[in-house]
């Protein structure tokens, strides 16, 4: 079973066009792999159905927006898998 | 359908909120500048027209969905396909249903049919926000009247 990292690098590999080995848990989605907010909505959707989940990108939106968060703790891909791996859980918790 | 003021959608004739699906028609014009350099001779719908007529279609079931407290702003559009012409004064009968409802975001599936056959569809996608300003909402109020939105769909 792949890691949900790995879950996340294939999806952004795929969906937006980028060398599947350049991508890394140390990568930020925005800066290192130049997404932007149009094409991480195709990222959302494709993780959204990958996880059953619904990432809360206005949420995340937000508290960046407020100065609450920086965007490394939702765009960095490992700080995103483990926001994933969080979001699950609460799902299946809540089940 | 009113191209002028880019009111493409003529009647709501069905939104099924369990479904998240709508069904609209919308009768193409006889006459219009448009069709005098679209073309000379030929007279044909524009293509861009037939998506902005899924997005519109599209967009009042996601208010519907919404109800009425955001208002959904297209952001991309894949898949179009334009299957065949539609000429002045055909009937265009629209449905669109939604696929997805992100945070933030919606996805939707739409088609156009003349006659029964399938004529356009598309794969769009919408971003949504808190209406923007009170005369949007005022005026989405006074569209949604004039195509006979069905406000029952709003009922808790």
């Amino acid at each position: 079973m792949s890691s949900t990292f790995d879950q996340v690098a294939t999806i952004i590999a795929e969906t937006c066009d980028i060398p599947r080995d350049t991508i890394t848990p140390e990568s930020h989605a925005i800066d290192d792999l130049g997404i932007d907010s149009l094409d991480f909505l195709d990222i959302a959707f494709a993780i959204d159905k990958a996880f059953g989940i619904k990432l809360p990108l206005e949420k995340w939106t937000q508290e960046v927006n407020d100065g609450k968060a920086t965007t490394e703790q939702y765009f960095v891909l490992k700080n995103l898998s483990a926001r994933i791996d969080e979001l699950v859980a609460a799902k299946g918790a809540g089940a | 359908m009113q191209l002028e003021y880019f009111q493409l959608i003529d009647r709501i004739l069905d939104i099924d909120i369990a479904a998240k699906t709508i069904k609209v028609e919308a009768r193409v014009p006889e006459h219009n500048t448009i069709f005098e350099g679209h073309f000379p001779g030929y007279p044909i719908m524009p293509g861009v027209l037939l998506i902005e007529s899924m997005a519109q279609t599209s967009g009042w079931l996601l208010l519907a969905l919404m109800k009425f407290e955001r208002m959904p702003f297209l952001a991309a559009v894949k898949e179009a396909k334009m299957r065949g012409f539609v000429s002045p004064g055909e009937l265009l009968s629209i449905d669109a249903t939604v696929i997805h409802e992100g945070s933030g975001y919606a996805m939707t599936e739409a088609k156009v049919r003349v006659d029964g056959k399938l004529r356009s569809n598309a794969s769009i996608t919408f971003s949504h926000i808190p209406f923007p300003h009170p005369d949007l909402r005022v005026y989405m109020d006074a569209q949604a009247e004039r195509i006979g939105f069905p406000q029952q769909v709003l009922l808790p």
